[in-house]
């Protein structure tokens, strides 16, 4: 018998969880506020899941009402990725190391 | 256009580059590094989404011009927003999240033929139920995070709002949002499914609002990891590996950063979250403390004092976020420096309004990151140091979290400025902290009251020097 899908993905999640955790415990703590920042640009990647809704409307009827809210979706999680990832890279651009 | 298989190869790929940005946060040198790789998982994926799809018809056109409209507003923000309003910064990015997984999950339940989820009215059992938790969570991280930047912005006062009964009705519309989740698997009416999103987004109001203004730091932790949850439930929806990942990434980074938050206060995750601390109740036990004496100075005082030691260390907190003072900070350290005195910074974990606040306003202010250390590295030195310089901390610095056990503060691990030979205290007046407690060191030997703004009294020592 073939493995569900489902306990195939929830071994990724699971096991991702794992990662995450000793990932994060080895972040230096003077770079939380950027792992914060980092973290939220990319959880939006469920920008994809707004991708393929938005997509699912016609030519005729590009804003169905389903289509309509993976639209909205696209703008909110775009305002995070390009804002998350910038504030990021300006956050670590001002990590310096003492001048010899 | 490409094959499902490599679709979800790709995914992974975006995946595992998220690991890597993640990674390379364990040091500053790699972080920038790191932060590319983020942007290049984020690229594939929106990309191999287009591609695997493959309607590049007038919906594409929207798509794109939809994300450079988002697009352009994020990036905006990110440029013009000041270091200081990074908690509200992250705690509104927040939001947008739980929202953006609110709107996916309505999308897919309103046209599941989209997604491969089954037809409308008849979705797959297990794909609506990781629905409707990505839908909640979603709603719940949303508007959490708008009460949570109101109260960080100031619009809403940071003392928490409690009233009876309150835990009993969040535990009611808990069980409620079991049962609806039940119903609506069993009915796959849109009424409740309506229903489930809008109970979620009042228990995010009533979740936050009893959480005071000095637990902020565990509840944008807290946030953050639900938001993670949110993109996990969706990515289980969407058979979507890279957000699985990222979900379960985001979400235990958050658990992690509210666990270190805690542990700084030593708080239960529990009582932060029941609230109610930071309250008046506690204020009126420091009354009759108030008559002991103080000793306090001016800039002059302070720059005598500095002048002469050999070793300081400063302590920042809030109230150097709130006065902007990390500038003039970084100005009387060089000058001390130039005198060949040694110094160093003092991080408490929960010093500010997110976990390392304070690094990244030295940091922006051109203080070497090697010149900050954490709580554990840095405690030891206090005893041999000659001047601490605590500006805009207070909580975290106060020995009564050592020696009475009947304080709200108690076996918080706090820095031992107490055991400095002689300790600045830059501060308005002798109101107590966020905990309500009032500061035992206000009242040593060794201490002397600086009663200014932290920024003016820090300008006012340069110019004394």
């Amino acid at each position: 018998m073939e493995i569900d899908p489902f306990v195939f993905r929830l071994s990724i999640f699971i096991l991702s969880i794992f990662v995450g955790y000793y990932v994060v415990w080895s972040v230096t703590p003077s770079l939380h506020t950027p792992l914060m920042s980092v973290t939220n640009a990319i959880s939006s990647v469920i920008i994809v899941g707004a991708i393929i809704s938005a997509l699912a409307g016609n030519d005729n009827n590009v804003f169905n009402e389903s289509s309509v809210f993976g639209f909205l979706a696209i703008i909110l999680a775009a305002v995070n990725i390009f804002g998350g990832f910038l504030v990021t890279q300006r956050m670590l651009a001002m990590y310096k190391k003492k001048k010899k | 256009m490409i094959s499902t298989n490599l679709l979800a190869l790709f995914y992974l790929i975006s995946g595992v580059l998220f690991i890597l940005a993640l990674r390379g946060l364990s040091s500053p040198e790699t972080s920038r590094q790191g932060n590319f790789f983020g942007i290049l998982g984020m690229l594939i994926a929106v990309v191999v989404t287009f591609l695997s799809i493959g309607n590049f018809s007038t919906s594409f056109v929207y798509v794109i011009a939809f994300l450079l409209i988002g697009g352009s507003i994020g990036a905006m923000i990110a440029f013009k927003i000041p270091m200081t309003a990074m908690p509200e910064l992250v705690a509104g990015f927040h939001s947008l999240v739980g929202l953006a997984a609110v709107f996916v999950a309505i999308s897919a339940f309103l046209n599941p033929e989209a997604f491969n989820l089954g037809k409308s009215g008849n979705i797959k059992l297990a794909s609506l139920i990781e629905m409707s938790i990505g839908a909640a969570v979603g709603a719940i991280t949303f508007s959490g995070s708008i009460i949570a930047f109101l109260k960080l912005r100031g619009i809403m006062s940071g003392a928490p709002i409690t009233f009876p009964g309150q835990h009993i009705l969040n535990l009611i519309i808990l069980i409620s949002i079991i049962g609806l989740t039940y119903f609506l698997c069993a009915t796959q009416s849109s009424n409740l499914f309506w229903t489930l999103i809008l109970i979620s987004f009042l228990v995010g109001v009533l979740l936050i609002i009893p959480i005071g203004g000095a637990d902020m730091p565990v509840v944008i932790s807290m946030l953050n990891s639900y938001s993670g949850w949110a993109a996990a439930g969706i990515g289980f929806t969407l058979e979507n590996t890279a957000l699985i990942i990222t979900g379960a990434l985001v979400g235990s980074s958050g658990a992690i950063l509210s666990y270190i938050m805690c542990k700084g206060m030593n708080r239960s995750f529990f009582s932060v979250i029941l609230g109610g601390f930071g309250g008046t109740d506690q204020v009126s036990k420091s009354d009759n403390k108030e008559q002991k004496p103080v000793k306090s100075g001016n800039s002059d005082d302070a720059a005598f004092l500095m002048k002469n030691a050999s070793s300081v260390i400063i302590v920042p907190g809030y109230g150097m976020a709130v006065a902007q003072a990390q500038h003039a900070l970084r100005e009387m350290v060089d000058t001390l420096k130039k005198n060949g005195i040694k110094v160093s910074y003092a991080i408490h974990p929960v010093a500010g309004r997110m976990p390392g606040h304070m690094n990244v306003l030295l940091a922006e202010a051109n203080v070497p990151y090697d010149e900050v250390f954490e709580l554990e590295e840095i405690n030891n030195d206090f005893a041999n140091c000659d001047v601490a310089y605590v500006i805009g901390a207070n909580d975290v610095t106060n020995p009564v979290a050592k020696t009475d056990p009947q304080s709200p503060i108690y076996g918080m691990p706090i820095l031992d400025v107490e055991k400095a030979k002689s300790v600045l205290f830059v501060k308005r007046s002798l109101s107590p902290g966020y905990a309500g407690v009032d500061n035992d060191l206000f009242y040593r030997e060794n201490t002397l009251m600086l009663f200014a703004d932290a920024k003016k009294m820090t300008e006012d020592i340069i110019k004394s020097f």
